[in-house]
């Protein structure tokens, strides 16, 4: 059986949307279907497994699952207040959410030809087979369109909830923000405990001329999930697009990040923090391309590795050939807590054109004896001396969090993902 | 308050203490002088309990208690302070948090409530005030960025805060211009006290003219081979450690 098939069913059950969709839906699984799912042999895919994912089929379906303000409030982020799009296994939830002006929701089934447009997937990703399968399987997608400021931070929140067969869904967000406009995207993935589904996400961004984007972006599954993002993201010229992804969650995640810097003056920062342990396994692939001259990017990751947990970094950063004085810079800093942990650390740097600043770097390490005794010998317990010091590896990026409130959510986050770093093998 | 009878240590399999005895008393102030490789740094990180050192014989007893079955926040909490030669930087710890968290852990080993936020930054801003350091110190990363000497004014500050009953001090003095070996050296004797020990572990006199000892030990191949008051260690400074090096031989 094809590793699509479920999907394939899925979408033959879902209710047909306009015909102009449908003929792009079509088309999007054909492709789907032409290329299949990476191979082991696929190098973006060396380190990352599919085979569970498509042994597990994730047949997708409509959900029925309905969430009220009760179960949804442990999942929000304490004192965060702001506008809010709430999705329930992929469908959307009107009466948990409050929108700003600017920010619709628009439902597969009865989309007009006006979305094309905001579907249009950029060259390089048209063969995507799971960007294909989102495309043909969305069902509510949230769409952003920014002229001027939003003054508050827009949290577009995907909740996972257990159902009776585990099954896939496919958030769908685009973000165009238009000349010299500013806008703060937190895009979270929260999962009730239980739920075993698989999430195979798309957020497409195009920041217009001197727009800026700061992106907070999320990832905390239930333990039990799977996850899969695609953040592709277009700048015109004096753009700038500020990116945090904080990954914790999931039994097996990953995440694609592409940024096309297409313009002089696009610059783009990306901070990115990882923690994974148990059996679990975590991809972060981050590529940016610059593609004009006087182009800016810098990007900081780290990762917090314990258990068997296995972490994947691969950062690539393309230079085109006229794309002079491009000031690009990447680093990678891991911290290994146990002997069972892995991390595959990769940076790609491809550079055609001459007078560039360009710079890479990837540690791998372990707590530092010293600084622990340091700590001991003040009168801090092994234990605390510890968790104090992973704290610190992690603050080098949570400070750089735009919200406080976030930070601390983070924090919080990041300290039940380290205690309870020793996780039993995901169901 | 310390006895050390007999101690043979090693380190990479090279023995560095070879039968290391001491005492000292309450209320002593006490040096420990001797050449390079004599030992006296080893000793220091020995008491404080950190690894890598190898006991063979000999026993360490801190008021009563078998200080080398201790781990060193256990040996922290009963009331020995090292101050590191080399103080150690921890990017993302802060000053304060780390002062905090020490001195209620020793608190709490003594019986004693947690001093509330309020109390404890008053009481710590006023013994930088008394190290003539900047307050904007305590919100920086522990030691980092530190000067030698800033980082060496740290230790002195934790240890005024945490008052212990054993302070040992590691090379202390060295690396450090006039005005900041003055400054230290206050900082040495506002903790003499008549129930607390201060054991200087030194290469030079240059720290010793500022905090006068009660006694001083020389140690050479890993044995104190002489024992005496202030003026043996003048009387190092003119002659150098070789005749005692033969002593020891």
């Amino acid at each position: 059986m094809s590793a699509l098939a479920p999907y394939l069913e899925g979408y033959a059950a879902y209710p047909k949307p306009r015909p102009w969709l449908q003929a792009l839906q079509q088309q999007a699984l054909q492709r789907a279907e032409a290329r299949g799912f990476p191979q082991a042999r696929d190098e973006a895919w060396k380190y990352t497994s599919l085979a569970t994912l498509e042994q597990r089929g994730f047949k997708p379906a409509s959900s029925t699952v309905t969430l009220d303000a009760i179960t949804l409030a442990p999942l929000l982020v304490t004192g965060l207040d702001c506008p809010r799009a709430v999705f329930v296994n992929g469908r959307y939830a009107a009466a948990l959410s409050r929108l700003p002006q600017g920010v619709r929701v628009v439902a597969a089934r009865d989309a007009d030809e006006s979305l094309g447009a905001l579907l249009t997937v950029p060259p390089e990703w048209q063969d995507d087979t799971f960007l294909n399968l989102n495309t043909a399987l969305f069902q509510d997608a949230l769409l952003v369109e920014v002229s001027g400021e939003l003054t508050e931070p827009l949290e577009f929140l995907h909740v996972s909830a257990p159902e009776a067969a585990a099954a896939s869904h496919h958030p769908r967000c685009t973000v165009k923000l238009g000349p010299n406009a500013r806008a703060t995207l937190i895009e979270r993935y929260a999962g009730l405990e239980g739920a075993k589904h698989f999430t195979n996400s798309v957020v497409q961004i195009e920041l217009a001329s001197g727009a800026k984007l700061t992106h907070l972006r999320l990832q905390e599954e239930s333990l039990q999930g799977f996850h899969l993002g695609r953040v592709l993201v277009s700048q015109a010229a004096d753009s700038t697009y500020e990116s945090h992804n904080l990954q914790h969650g999931a039994a097996w995640a990953r995440l694609d990040l592409a940024v096309a810097l297409k313009a002089t003056g696009a610059a783009a920062e990306l901070n990115g923090l990882y923690a994974v342990g148990g059996r679990r396994h975590l991809d972060n692939h981050t590529r940016v391309d610059h593609l004009a001259p006087h182009t800016a990017s810098r990007e900081l990751y780290r990762g917090i590795l314990d258990g068997q947990g296995r972490a994947v970094f691969n950062g690539k950063v393309v230079v085109a050939p006229h794309a002079a004085k491009t000031d690009a810079s990447q680093a990678n800093h891991n911290l290994l807590l146990s002997r069972g942990a892995e991390i595959d650390t990769k940076p790609e740097l491809e550079i055609y054109a001459d007078d560039v600043k360009c710079s890479h770097g990837a540690t791998i390490g372990q707590l530092d004896e010293q600084q622990l005794f340091y700590l001991r010998s003040r009168g801090l317990d092994a234990e605390t001396a510890r968790s104090l010091l992973i704290g610190a590896f992690a603050e080098r990026l949570l400070t750089l969090l735009p919200s406080l409130a976030l930070a601390a959510h983070a924090r919080r986050r990041l300290g039940a993902a380290v205690s309870r770093i020793n996780l039993p093998e995901p169901a | 308050m310390l006895e050390i009878k007999n101690l043979h240590a090693r380190v990479d399999g090279k023995d560095i203490l070879k039968g290391l005895s001491l005492e000292v008393k309450a209320g002593e102030v006490c040096a420990i002088m001797g050449p390079n490789g004599s030992g006296k740094s080893t000793l220091a990180h020995i008491l404080a309990g950190r690894e890598g050192y190898e006991v063979t014989s000999g026993s360490v007893s801190f008021e009563g208690k078998d200080l080398l079955a201790l781990a060193p926040e256990e040996r922290a909490r009963e009331g020995v302070f090292l101050a590191f030669q080399y103080p150690v930087e921890v990017p993302g710890v802060n000053n304060v948090y780390l002062l905090k968290a020490a001195f209620n852990a020793i608190r709490k080993q003594r019986g004693e409530e947690e001093l509330d936020a309020m109390d404890f930054l008053a009481l710590v801003k006023a013994k930088m005030q008394f190290m003539e350091m900047d307050p904007a110190f305590l919100n920086r990363a522990v030691n980092e960025g530190f000067s030698g000497g800033e980082k060496k004014r740290n230790e002195i500050l934790q240890m005024l805060v945490l008052e212990p009953k054993l302070a040992l001090l590691d090379e202390t003095d060295s690396g450090l211009d006039i005005d900041a070996l003055k400054v230290v050296a206050k900082g040495v004797n506002k903790l003499r006290d008549p129930k607390r020990a201060i054991v200087m572990v030194t290469h030079y006199q240059r720290l010793l003219d500022h905090v006068v000892p009660d006694k001083v030990h020389v140690l050479a191949g890993g044995r104190v081979v002489k024992s005496g008051g202030k003026e043996l260690a003048l009387e190092l400074e003119k002659r150098g450690y070789d005749w005692l090096k033969d002593a020891a031989a």
